[in-house]
């Protein structure tokens, strides 16, 4: 019978130790598809978070570069510019990506950078504990907002996407969710997107994820689903935020 | 009335900021302080402190608002380890030179690269010249108690300097153990109430904070900032002093460990200590006059004190859980320059241990003071400074 489906080469042959029903292990895995398809295996460069995904290198059957709490889009910069022929894309989560690294994203964005970033929003700070994140949305309980975020003291939820949507600099910008089958499709088609918009050379793209994080939201791995639904998309609608071709 | 409980040192780092109730805390997790401020929030969030929490969106951000909230004239906390600290570096030069007695705990940590989240002291040793008071901690009861005390030493206003009590990452931050806590009422007296110094929003008399100094004035500005530091080791002792009449522990600008009549000795920092006073014990039953100095007070160093206290010895080995790279080790540098201020010195060696939280066991200390004996006898120093516990 001919072979119909395999582990895509861009993922070594290990298990994931991620959670159970954690989101990066799925993402990891649409990016490993979207690379093998492109035959881009050879030309790519990753660069991972601090975060739980600090952990890629361990899962991702290509190079990768560790950096600095924060700092991946500039450090994504300057391997692009010093290797224009290479595909260099950033892992983030919304710690890296919408906290400590807040100015790189922008600025990155604003320079137009020729790079893929991957934004995985779990509306906390999944490694060190579930903490609140900025993109914590109103009265979700973390361990450091236990009485569920007030706006009156720790203000709202920040929109990345419609916020880098804003910026010239920005060629793509899609917003995603794992919530159901259609949604993960729709996820994968974004993230190959946003690598082909870098091969041909149309600059900055990002793809944000909404995605589960069973273990610190404090819910089964299907209960997270249900809430992606019925929560994180009412602050976090998904779709496509920048289309700089098709003048979106 | 003493309790007596079983903790972590960060719950009991939490529980001596819970009783003291500062008016602002910066809010933002590291491992492995993260759950120290963790419990704070829940404090916060149960009414149990009317603590004022900013959670911001990195370490650079919560020193600044520190920065302002202790300009301000608030009682301002918070705490952190490794990259965090480094992220602090340009924050904590300013806090400093603006005289804000901000207290921090820092939970110490290896600073990458490689990505490290274990204990060493790479971190508030990179803060050594930062203006800040250092004092570190052997174990949870000293954080307890060190926390408790860098209240009255940064606010004291002969002091108003920012500053930092250090415990080892995990190996004390997350390990349980028996302490004894002090009755809330007697740390909010022992703390007293916070005293403004020159806060901001003064109407009738309006001041700047951190203004441009250039040639005229910046060099008198440091050595106000030199000259304070001298005053430190002072109110340090006497604060030390009023709290063990509280407590019944004794504190003092480092521990002597059977240091009396020792030919030959350690100097060692926090939690490596306690495991190496059973060493030192066990050569002490041998009838090998070993002992053990651990220094308390960092920054500022008591280089007098240190001097004398090792004085009669004829080996010693600084044991340090960083490096300098390229130098010594950074603790052995400052009781180097200690000693070198008397006329007959003991000869001095460097042992690097213990990084990235590799654990440091009691074979270690023995072979060291196996090597110590060997030197005070007659025998030569083969290397300096030295790497060990290292897999080859
Ligand atoms: C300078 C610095 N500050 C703080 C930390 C601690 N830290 C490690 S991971 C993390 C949050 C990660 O959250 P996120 O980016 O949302 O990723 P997730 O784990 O949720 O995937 C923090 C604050 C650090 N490593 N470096
Ligand atoms: S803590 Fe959350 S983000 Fe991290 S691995 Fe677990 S489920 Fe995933």
């Amino acid at each position: 019978m001919e072979k119909t489906f395999a582990r895509p080469r861009s993922l070594k042959t290990v298990p994931f130790r991620y959670c159970p029903g954690c989101g990066h292990s799925l993402i990891h895995r649409l990016i490993a598809e979207c690379i093998d398809e492109l035959g881009i295996r050879e030309k790519v460069v990753g660069i991972a978070p601090v975060g739980c995904a600090v952990f890629s290198y361990d899962y991702f059957n290509f190079d990768i570069l560790e950096s600095a709490h924060g700092r991946p889009p500039a450090v994504a910069t300057a391997l692009k510019r010093v290797m224009p022929q290479k595909i260099i894309f950033s892992y983030q989560g919304d710690g890296d990506l919408a906290a400590i690294g807040t100015s790189e994203i922008i600025h990155a964005a604003a320079r137009g950078e020729n790079i893929s970033v991957f934004f995985v929003n779990n509306a906390n700070y999944g490694m060190t504990g579930g903490q609140m994140a900025p993109t914590t949305i109103l009265g979700q309980r973390t361990t450091t907002t236990p009485g569920g975020r007030s706006a009156a003291t720790e203000g709202y939820p920040l929109r990345v996407s419609e916020l880098l949507a804003t910026i010239e600099g920005a060629s793509f910008i899609q917003r995603v969710s794992l919530d159901t089958y259609g949604e993960v499709t729709a996820a994968k088609s974004a993230i190959s997107r946003a690598f082909r918009g870098q091969m041909e050379g149309r600059g900055f793209s990002l793809v944000e994820i909404l995605s589960p994080c069973p273990t610190d939201w404090g819910f089964s791995p299907k209960a997270s689903l249900e809430w992606i639904r019925t929560a994180m998309k009412k602050v976090y609608p998904t779709g496509v935020m920048k289309d700089r071709d098709k003048g979106i | 009335m003493a309790k007596v409980v079983a903790v972590t040192g960060n719950e009991a780092v939490a529980e001596a900021l819970r009783q003291v109730n500062p008016d602002v805390c910066g809010i933002y997790p590291i491992t492995p302080q993260t759950d120290m401020m963790q419990r704070y929030a829940s404090f916060i969030n149960n009414g149990k402190v009317d603590t004022e929490a900013v959670l911001v969106e990195s370490e650079h951000s919560s020193m600044s608002a520190c920065i302002g909230a202790s300009a301000a004239g608030g009682r301002v906390v918070t705490a952190t380890s490794s990259t965090g600290l480094a992220l602090m570096w340009e924050m904590l030069h300013i806090a400093s030179g603006d005289r804000l007695p901000i207290i921090m705990p820092v939970v110490n940590r290896a600073l990458s690269a490689p990505l490290n989240i274990h204990g060493d002291h790479s971190d508030a040793m990179g803060a050594r010249d930062t203006g800040w008071i250092q004092i570190w901690s052997e174990n949870g009861q000293e954080a307890y108690d060190n926390t408790i005390q860098a209240f009255r030493i940064g606010e004291h206003m002969d002091i108003r300097l920012p500053a930092m009590v250090c415990m080892d990452g995990f190996i004390i931050s997350h390990s349980i153990e028996r302490m004894e806590y002090l009755e809330d009422a007697e740390v909010k007296k022992f703390v007293g109430e916070f005293k403004n110094l020159h806060p901001l929003l003064d109407l009738d008399k309006p001041k700047s904070y951190g203004p441009l100094i250039l040639t005229d004035l910046f060099h008198e500005y440091k050595r106000a900032q030199h000259e304070v530091m001298t005053k430190v080791k002072g109110v340090v002792l006497e604060v030390a002093g009023e709290f063990e009449k509280l407590s019944g522990r004794k504190y003092g600008l480092f521990e002597s460990y059977r240091l009396e009549d020792a030919d030959i000795a350690l100097v060692i920092l926090n939690s490596a200590a306690g495991t190496s006073k059973d060493v030192v014990d066990a050569f002490r039953d041998r009838g090998i006059k070993a002992g053990l100095l651990k220094p308390r007070l960092f920054r500022p160093f008591p280089y007098e004190e240190v001097a004398a206290a090792l004085k009669n010895t004829k080996a010693v080995c600084v044991m340090d859980r960083a490096d300098s790279f390229g130098g010594y080790g950074p603790l052995f540098m400052e009781v180097s320059s200690a000693l070198y201020q008397l006329r007959n010195r003991p000869a001095l060696i460097n042992k690097i241990y213990g990084l990235g939280g590799r654990d440091y066991l009691p074979s270690h200390a023995e072979l060291v003071l196996n090597e110590l004996d060997g030197i005070a006898k007659g025998g030569k120093i083969n290397v300096f400074k030295e790497y060990i516990g290292v897999r080859e």
